[in-house]
C-alpha cells in the first residue's frame, strides 16, 4: 500500500482541524465511538453542527484553549492509499513545528481563509514548504461558504498567491488551488454543488492522483551505515553485514562502491532483506549489505558508488532553521548529526537572517533565536560526506544537538 | 525494482511496505545509539509484530536486547503460553517483573470495586524495572492512531528520572534523524510502529503469516454484559455482580491488555483473513474496547504523564 505523508499549514481559525476532521468523516474513517464523542462534546459546547476539529485536537491544553500546539499525526486510508497527515500549528511562534512536519512530508496543504485572503502567515507557510522543497502543494481556499461561494473572491486570492509564487526559490513545485468549505463539506471529498464554476478536482481526488514517483526527489544512491551485523555463529562465522537505509537511488549486487571516509573500494556481494537476498535495493529500503572484500566499516561510514562521490569537507554553509530557546551565536559548538553520523560543529559565521515572509534579509546579526532562519557557515572537527539539499534531501540535511540539554536545537539544509 | 535471486517476481520492498522499512531503521538506531535497550513485550499483537520486525532488522544475528514483560497477573493464560514459546524460539532473554510483587511491597494499592484494574499499577512496576536494570531505551508497540494523546508522541520519546512525559517540551524529529542523546537517569521510549494503524498491523500479521495467541480469533466464551461491553466471565479477575448474567457467545479480542480492562467483541472471524476483513469494515475503534480510556476524555494523557506506556 502506498503511504502519502501530508503536512498542513494554516493560521489560527483557518479551519485546519475542521478540514482534517471533514476528510476523516467523508472518507468514513471516523469510527462510531469517535463520532459519538464528537457529537457529545459538540452538544456540550452548544454547537448546532459537528465540530470536526475535536477529531484531531489531542492534548488537554489544546481542548481548553481550542488551538493546536504541537504536531499531531492523523491516519486514514482509501482503497488506493494510506494517508498520514502531520497537523502542524500555524502561529508565528511555531515555525519549528511546521518545518518538522514538512521534513517528513511529500505533499502539503496550505489553508487560506477566503474572507481574509493571502496574509503574512500565508507567506510563511509557503516559504517553509518551498524551503523544504515539498513537491506537491495544495492551496485550499477555505470558508467559501462565508463569501457566498464567490468565484471572483477565489480568483482574487489565487492571483494574490501567484504573485507570491514569483518570489520562490524552488521552482519545480506543483501548486494546485482548490476552493473548499471544510465545515459544509464542499470540494473536500465530495464535489460542491454550490461552486459549479470550479472544474478542478476535489481535495481527496487530487491526493489520490498524486504520484509518489514524482514527489520523491531522486538523487544518487547514498548508503549511510547504521549498524554492523556480526552474528559470529557457526553458520555465519565470517558474516559482516552493513545495515542501513538506501537513499536517493538504487544499489545492486556487483556495484563498485567506495567506503567513506576510508576511500576503500570494494564491490557489493549480497543484499539482504531479512533472510532473503535481492539483486537490487530500491530507495528507502532498510537492507543489509555485504562486500566482496573484508574491510573495516563502522557506523557513520557511508557506501557510495565509485565515480559518484559526495562532497567531503570540514566546512560548509547551510540555511538553518533554529528551534531552541537557547540562542545560536558565532563560536558556539554543537553536535551535528548528519544522517546517522555525528561530528562536532562550531558556528563560524552567521551571514544573514532570512525573513520567512519574503520581506528580505537582515545582515549583521550576532545570534539566532527560536524560529529564526539564517545562512550560517560551520566548521567541523571531522569531514562529513554531503550533497547539497537541492540535490539530495537526505544527504543534504542535518540536525544540531545542544550538548548541554541534548535537545535537537536546529535543522540545516546544506547549500 | 528489487528482484529476488531465486527469480520470484517483483519484490519491490519499498512500495510494498514503507512502514516496515521505517520500523527496521528505527530498531537499528536503537541498537546503535543506546547501551541497554529492552523490548517491552505484552504478548499482544503489536509487541509480537515488533519482535518480527526486530528479527528482520538484525538477521542473521539474534535480537541484540532482552524482552521484558510487566506481568499484571491478570493475563489471558493463552498469551503467557504463547510468550514462553516465542522466547524459546528466538533464543533471547525474557525478563518478567510482576505487579503482584509491587503490591506486596506496599508500593501501590490494589484498586477495588466493580471497575478495579491493575492497568494503572503496572506503571510503578515498569519504572522500578527500568531503574533496576538501568535500561536507557524501552521499545514499545504504541501507535499514534490508537488515541489522541498518542498522536503527538515522538518516535524517540524522552522520559525524565521519574519516567514522566513532558508533552510540551518534546524534541522535534526531522527527516529520518533520531536524536537519542540523554542524560544519566533519563530513558527513551521508542515506538517503531508509531505510524502504523490497527489495519496495518493486522495486514502485516496476515502477509507475514505471524503466529498470534488464539484469543485474537473467534471462540466460544462465557461472557457477561456491562455498560454495553462484553466481559470475559471465565475467570475471577473481572468482578461480576450477581445480576450480571453469564452466557456463551462467539467472541474475539481486538486488543489484549490486562484482562480486567479488556473487553471482547462479538465475532465469527476465526481466521486471520476473516479478522482483517472484519477490521476493515469495523465501526468501533480498537481502544473503544478499552475501559481504561473511558474514565475521562484525557485519561490517556494523564496516564502518560505519570510514566505509563
Amino acid at each position: 500500500m502506498e503511504v502519502l505523508k501530508i503536512a498542513t499549514a494554516g493560521s489560527v481559525d483557518d479551519g485546519k482541524s475542521t478540514l482534517i476532521g471533514r476528510l476523516l468523516y467523508d472518507t468514513k474513517s471516523l469510527t462510531d465511538d469517535k463520532l459519538e464523542a464528537i457529537e457529545r462534546t459538540s452538544r456540550k459546547n452548544g454547537y448546532d453542527y459537528l465540530d470536526f476539529s475535536l477529531a484531531t485536537d489531542g492534548l488537554v491544553a489544546e481542548r481548553e484553549q481550542g488551538i493546536t500546539i504541537d504536531v499531531a499525526h492523523i491516519y486514514f486510508s482509501t482503497a488506493t492509499k494510506s494517508y498520514i497527515i502531520a497537523d502542524t500549528p500555524g502561529h508565528v511562534e511555531y515555525t519549528r513545528n511546521m518545518v518538522t512536519g514538512a521534513s517528513t512530508s511529500q505533499a502539503a496543504i496550505i489553508l487560506i481563509d477566503a474572507r481574509k485572503g493571502v496574509i503574512e502567515q500565508t507567506n510563511r507557510h509557503f516559504f517553509i514548504n518551498n524551503l523544504l522543497r515539498i513537491k506537491d502543494v495544495i492551496v485550499a481556499i477555505n470558508k467559501m461558504d462565508l463569501v457566498d461561494f464567490s468565484e471572483a473572491r477565489y480568483n482574487q486570492i489565487k492571483s494574490d498567491f501567484e504573485e507570491l509564487m514569483g518570489k520562490r526559490d524552488y521552482r519545480d513545485q506543483n501548486i494546485t488551488f482548490i476552493p473548499v468549505s471544510a465545515l459544509k463539506g464542499d470540494n473536500v471529498v465530495n464535489r460542491s454543488e454550490k461552486m459549479p464554476w470550479y472544474k478542478g478536482q476535489t481535495l481527496l481526488e487530487h491526493l489520490e492522483a498524486v504520484d509518489r514517483k514524482d514527489i520523491y526527489n531522486i538523487g544518487t544512491p547514498r548508503f549511510p551505515v547504521q549498524y554492523v551485523i556480526r552474528p559470529k555463529t557457526d553458520e555465519f562465522h565470517d558474516f559482516r553485514g552493513f545495515a542501513g537505509k538506501v537513499y536517493g537511488g538504487e544499489l545492486s549486487v556487483g556495484d563498485e562502491v567506495v567506503v567513506l571516509p576510508s576511500m576503500t573500494r570494494s564491490r557489493i556481494k549480497d543484499i539482504y532483506f531479512y533472510d532473503k537476498k535481492y539483486r537490487t535495493a530500491t530507495r528507502r529500503t532498510s537492507v543489509t549489505i555485504t562486500l566482496e572484500d573484508e574491510i573495516n566499516v563502522s557506523r557513520g561510514d557511508m557506501l557510495v558508488k565509485a565515480g559518484d562521490l559526495p562532497t567531503i569537507d570540514k566546512q560548509f554553509t547551510a540555511t538553518i532553521s533554529w528551534m531552541d530557546g537557547q540562542k545560536l551565536t558565532v563560536g558556539s559548538k554543537y553536535v551535528l548529526q548528519h544522517g546517522v553520523n555525528k561530528v562536532l560543529a562550531k558556528v563560524d559565521t552567521i551571514h544573514h537572517k532570512i525573513y520567512p515572509d519574503y520581506s528580505g534579509i537582515e545582515e549583521g546579526v550576532a545570534s539566532l533565536g527560536m524560529n529564526d532562519i539564517a545562512q550560517v557557515t560551520f566548521r567541523l572537527n571531522k569531514p562529513i560526506f554531503y550533497d547539497s539539499f537541492k540535490n539530495h534531501r537526505t544527504n543534504g540535511s542535518f540536525i544540531l544537538i545542544d550538548s548541554n540539554s541534548n535537545h535537537t536545537a536546529g535543522v540545516g539544509f546544506i547549500n | 525494482m528489487a528482484t529476488a535471486i531465486n527469480g520470484s517476481a517483483d519484490l519491490d520492498i519499498l512500495t510494498r511496505n514503507p512502514l516496515e522499512n521505517e520500523a527496521i531503521y528505527i530498531f537499528r538506531e536503537v541498537a546503535a545509539q543506546f547501551e541497554k535497550p529492552v523490548l517491552l513485550f505484552s504478548g499482544g499483537k503489536d509487541s509480537i509484530t515488533l519482535v518480527r520486525l526486530a528479527q528482520k532488522a538484525f538477521y542473521p544475528s539474534k535480537i541484540p536486547f532482552p524482552l521484558m514483560h510487566i506481568d499484571t497477573g491478570h493475563n489471558f493464560p493463552e498469551t503467557i503460553a504463547f510468550r514462553d514459546k516465542l522466547v524459546k524460539e528466538l533464543g533471547v532473554e525474557l525478563i518478567v517483573r510482576k505487579v503482584q510483587d509491587t503490591i506486596d511491597e506496599g508500593k501501590v494499592i490494589e484498586e477495588t470495586g466493580k471497575y478495579a484494574s491493575r492497568n494503572m499499577l503496572q506503571t510503578t512496576t515498569l519504572l522500578d524495572a527500568i531503574e533496576e536494570f538501568k535500561f536507557d531505551a524501552c521499545i514499545g508497540g504504541a501507535r499514534r492512531d490508537e488515541e489522541k494523546a498518542r498522536a503527538k508522541e515522538r518516535i524517540f520519546s524522552v522520559r525524565d528520572d521519574f519516567g514522566q512525559w513532558d508533552e510540551k517540551n518534546q524534541r522535534p524529529e526531522l527527516f529520518d534523524m533520531l536524536n537519542g542523546q540523554i542524560e544519566l537517569g533519563q530513558n527513551v521510549r521508542v515506538f517503531p510502529i508509531s505510524n502504523w494503524t490497527e489495519l496495518d498491523v493486522w495486514s502485516y500479521i496476515q502477509k507475514e503469516n505471524i503466529e498470534i495467541p488464539s484469543i485474537y480469533f473467534a471462540h466460544d466464551r462465557n461472557i457477561f454484559l456491562r455498560d454495553g461491553m462484553i466481559w470475559s466471565a471465565e475467570d475471577d479477575v473481572v468482578f461480576r455482580a450477581e445480576d450480571e448474567e453469564v452466557r456463551v457467545e462467539s467472541v474475539r479480542f481486538r486488543t489484549v491488555g490486562d484482562m480486567s480492562c479488556t473487553a471482547a467483541v462479538l465475532s465469527r472471524a476465526d481466521t486471520i483473513d476473516k479478522v482483517v476483513a472484519e477490521i476493515r469494515d469495523s465501526k468501533i475503534s480498537e481502544r473503544g474496547a478499552r475501559i481504561d480510556d473511558k474514565r475521562s476524555d484525557a485519561a490517556m494523557e494523564k496516564r502518560k504523564q505519570q510514566g505509563y506506556f
